[in-house]
C-alpha cells in the first residue's frame, strides 16, 4: 500500500464521523432548530453502539442500536425544545453534559474490552486496484453509507417537496404554519434525523474508528460537526468538501511532524481550527450568500396560535 | 409544637454526630486529568485509590473529580475538595501544580500531594515515578526487535516527564543498535483516542515497525495489532487489546505509596517531601513481557533488574544532545534536578522539540 493511498484511507476514516453528524445537524438546523446536543448524541450512539456489537458479536447490530439510541435520545431534546417551548441553546448544552455523563455510566462495565470492528469491503480484483482501489472498494461500510447521505440528504432537501416544506419550516415557521404545514411535526422527524447521524456517527467511532470503548472518546467531535455546518452554510456538498478538508488537515500535521518538519506541533495541532476560522471569515464576507443560505428560524421558539 | 421542638432537637444531634463520625474518618480526594475508564494514567491513579480504601477499609473515605482540565477549573475543583472536608488530596498530572500551590495556601490544614511536579509547601509533597527506566527496558527491547530500526513514539505534550521517556528509550535503544531512530509525533493531548489511533497510524504509514505511546489511550495498540506490528502499553497493561501486538507496558503502581501516605495522615506522621521512585520502589512495574522470542526476553529481565538495583542507571554518559554538543561524559550520571527539568533531545531522536 502506497503511502498516497494510506493517508487517504486515513483521512477518510477521520472525515466519516464529522461528515454523518453535520449532515444530521445540517436537516436540524435547515428546519429552524439548533440542537447543540451533537456531541452528546454522539457519544449515545457510541456507547450503544459498542455495547451490543459486544453483547451480540454483530457490528452491524450495534450500527442499528447506534442509530436508534442518537434518535431516542434526541427526542428527548425534541419534546424539551417543541413541545415544553424550552431554549434550544441552553437544552442542546444539556443534552451534551447529560450524554457525555450517562454514556460514561452505562459504559462502565464496557471499559477494557476489547471491541468488535466493523468489516471492510472486499471486493475481488476492484480492492486490489492501485492507489483508488481501497479507497473506493475497500472501506468500512459506515463510510459508504456517508456518501449515500450526502447524496440523499441535498437530493431530499432541493428536489423533494417534503424538503421544500422543511426549508420553509426553519425560513419562516409562522408563515409555514399559516399554510398549514404542521410546524412542530416537521421539526420533531428533523430532530431524530439528526440524533440518528449523530448516533451513526458515534458508531464509526467505536466499531471502526477505534473499536472500544472509554469515556469522552468523542472528544469533541460533535462540536466540529456544528461548526461544519456553519463552515458549509448549510449546503450539503460544502460539508462533505468541509470534512475531508478538516480530516485532511489533521492527518497532514500529523505525517509533517513524524516526518522531522521544524514546525511548531502545537501550531500544527492547531491548523485544522485555525482553517476553520479562516473559511468562516472568508465566507461571512459575503453577506448576501450567508443570508440566502440561514435558516432565518434558526434557534426561534415556535408556539402555534389555534 | 414540643413534637416539633423534639424533632428539631433530635435533628441536630443527629448532624452532631453525623459530624463526629465523618471525622473518624480520613477523608481523602483525588483530582483525576482524564476518565477512570481511560484504562491508561487515571484508571491506574483510580487503582491506587481502590487499593487504599480496601487496605485501610472504614478508617479512609475516598472521593475523586474526573476529568478536570488543567487551568482554571483545577483551582475551583481542587478547593470545593477542600471545603467538603478532604483531608488528604492528591492532584495527578502535572497540570495542576500551581493550582494546587494556591489551594494549599488557602487550607494549611489539609494535605496536598501533587503527582510529577516540582513545588513543594508544608502541606504540598511532590511524588513522582521514574517512568523512564521503564522506557529504556523498551528500548532495549524495540531495537532488538525492530527489523527496520526505527520506532514510532506518540507523545502528548513536551514537558519533560514525556522528553525524559523519549530520551530514555532512545538511549535504551542505542545500547543495542546504536544507529536506532525515533520518530516523534505530538498528538497534543493526553487522551483523545481518535487522534492517538491517527497518530500510530501516521506512523506506521512511514514505515516504522514498533510503536511506543505516551499518551492514555489504547488506540495506537489497537492500530498497531491491526496493521501487525509490536507496540508498548502505556500506564497500564494493555495485552487484552493486542494480544500478539504488546511486547510489555510500564505499568504505574500508585496503590503502596497511596496507602503509605494515607496512614501517615492517620498517624500524625505526615511529612511533606519530594520523592522520585522507580523500579526500586517497585512504583514503576513492567507487564510480562510477551510476543518476543527468549533472548530479547532474557536482555529485557536483565536490563530491569539492573535497573531496579541501581547497578544500571539510564542516563549515564557517553551521552550527546541532539545539536551534536556534549551532554554527559562518560561514566557520567545525570543528576535528578537535570532529569526533571529536561528540555532537550539526545541524539538520535528524528524530530525537533517543540518549545
Amino acid at each position: 500500500m502506497g503511502m498516497f493511498e494510506a493517508i487517504l484511507l486515513t483521512v477518510a476514516t477521520a472525515a466519516t464521523p464529522l461528515l454523518i453528524a453535520a449532515m444530521g445537524e445540517l436537516v436540524v438546523e435547515r428546519s429552524g432548530v439548533l440542537n447543540l446536543g451533537v456531541e452528546g448524541m454522539m457519544i449515545m450512539g457510541a456507547v450503544a453502539g459498542f455495547g451490543v456489537a459486544q453483547l451480540t458479536g454483530s457490528a452491524w447490530l450495534g450500527m442499528f442500536a447506534a442509530i436508534l439510541a442518537g434518535a431516542a435520545f434526541s427526542l428527548l431534546f425534541g419534546f424539551l425544545t417543541l413541545t415544553l417551548v424550552t431554549n434550544q441553546v441552553a437544552t442542546g448544552l444539556a443534552l451534551t453534559l447529560l450524554g457525555l455523563g450517562a454514556s460514561a455510566m452505562i459504559g462502565e462495565s464496557f471499559v477494557g474490552l476489547p471491541g468488535v470492528r466493523m468489516q471492510s469491503l472486499n471486493i475481488p480484483v476492484l480492492t486490489d486496484l492501485p492507489v483508488v482501489g481501497k479507497f473506493l472498494f475497500g472501506q468500512d461500510p459506515i463510510f459508504y453509507i456517508s456518501i449515500l447521505l450526502t447524496i440523499g440528504v441535498t437530493w431530499f432537501l432541493f428536489r423533494t417537496r417534503a424538503g421544500l416544506t422543511l426549508r420553509a419550516v426553519g425560513d419562516n415557521h409562522t408563515s409555514a404554519h399559516a399554510l398549514g404545514v404542521r410546524v412542530v411535526r416537521v421539526r420533531y422527524l428533523a430532530v431524530m434525523f439528526g440524533g440518528a447521524c449523530a448516533g451513526l456517527a458515534g458508531a464509526q467511532l467505536s466499531l471502526v474508528y477505534v473499536p472500544q470503548w472509554v469515556e469522552n472518546m468523542t472528544s469533541g467531535r460533535g462540536w466540529i460537526a456544528l461548526a461544519l455546518v456553519v463552515f458549509a452554510s448549510w449546503r450539503p456538498w460544502r460539508i462533505l468538501a468541509g470534512a475531508y478538508l478538516f480530516g485532511a488537515v489533521t492527518i497532514g500535521q500529523l505525517h509533517a511532524q513524524a516526518l522531522g518538519i521544524g514546525i511548531p506541533s502545537q501550531f500544527m495541532s492547531s491548523l485544522p481550527y485555525l482553517a476553520t476560522i479562516i473559511v468562516l471569515v472568508l465566507i461571512s464576507r459575503n453577506k448576501r450568500l450567508t443570508l440566502m443560505n440561514t435558516p432565518t428560524s434558526l434557534g426561534k421558539p415556535f408556539v402555534p396560535d389555534r | 409544637m414540643k413534637k416539633l421542638l423534639m424533632a428539631l432537637s433530635m435533628a441536630a444531634s443527629f448532624a452532631v454526630a453525623g459530624a463526629a463520625h465523618a471525622e473518624d474518618k480520613l477523608k481523602v480526594g483525588f483530582i483525576y486529568i482524564g476518565p477512570p475508564g481511560d484504562f491508561g494514567w487515571t484508571y491506574q491513579h483510580d487503582q491506587g485509590r481502590k487499593e487504599m480504601e480496601k487496605a485501610l477499609g472504614d478508617k479512609v473515605e475516598t472521593t475523586f473529580l474526573e476529568s478536570v482540565p488543567e487551568g482554571a477549573d483545577a483551582e475551583r475543583s481542587i478547593e470545593r475538595l477542600a471545603r467538603a472536608g478532604n483531608k488528604l488530596i492528591f492532584t495527578t498530572s502535572f497540570g495542576y501544580m500551581d493550582a494546587t500551590i494556591k489551594v494549599a495556601q488557602k487550607f494549611p490544614n489539609v494535605k496536598f500531594e501533587h503527582a510529577t511536579g516540582y513545588k513543594t509547601a508544608d502541606n504540598v509533597a511532590v511524588y513522582n515515578s521514574r517512568f523512564y527506566e521503564g522506557r529504556y527496558v523498551q528500548g532495549v527491547i524495540a531495537a532488538k526487535m525492530s527489523k527496520v530500526g526505527v520506532a514510532g513514539y506518540i507523545g502528548s505534550f513536551p514537558i519533560p516527564e514525556v522528553v525524559q521517556g523519549i530520551n530514555s528509550f532512545m538511549l535504551g535503544a542505542q545500547s543495542v543498535n546504536p544507529n536506532f531512530k525515533v520518530k516523534v509525533i505530538w498528538a497534543n493531548a493526553w487522551f483523545d483516542p481518535g487522534k492517538e489511533a491517527d497518530a500510530a497510524k501516521a506512523l506506521v504509514d512511514q514505515g516504522v515497525d514498533i510503536i511506543t505511546q505516551h499518551t492514555d489511550s489504547t488506540a495506537p495498540m489497537q492500530v498497531a495489532a491491526e496493521r501487525k506490528i509490536k507496540a508498548f502499553g502505556q500506564a497500564s497493561d494493555m495485552i487484552k487489546f493486542g494480544p500478539e501486538t504488546q511486547l510489555t507496558a510500564i505499568v504505574d503502581n500508585w496503590g503502596p505509596y497511596y496507602i503509605e501516605r494515607a496512614k501517615a495522615v492517620i498517624d500524625g506522621t505526615w511529612k511533606t517531601h519530594n520523592v522520585f521512585h522507580g523500579m526500586h520502589e517497585n512504583l514503576v512495574v513492567m507487564a510480562p513481557y510477551t510476543n518476543m522470542p527468549d533472548d530479547v526476553k532474557k536482555l529485557a529481565e536483565e536490563t530491569q533488574a539492573k535497573i531496579a538495583s541501581g547497578a544500571l542507571k539510564p542516563f549515564t554518559g557517553p551521552v550527546k544532545k541532539q545539536d551534536g554538543s556534549e551532554w554527559l561524559k562518560a561514566g557520567e550520571t545525570a543528576d535528578d534536578k537535570t532529569i526533571l527539568g529536561m528540555n532537550f533531545y539526545v541524539a538520535g531522536v528524528d524530530d525537533k522539540l517543540p518549545k
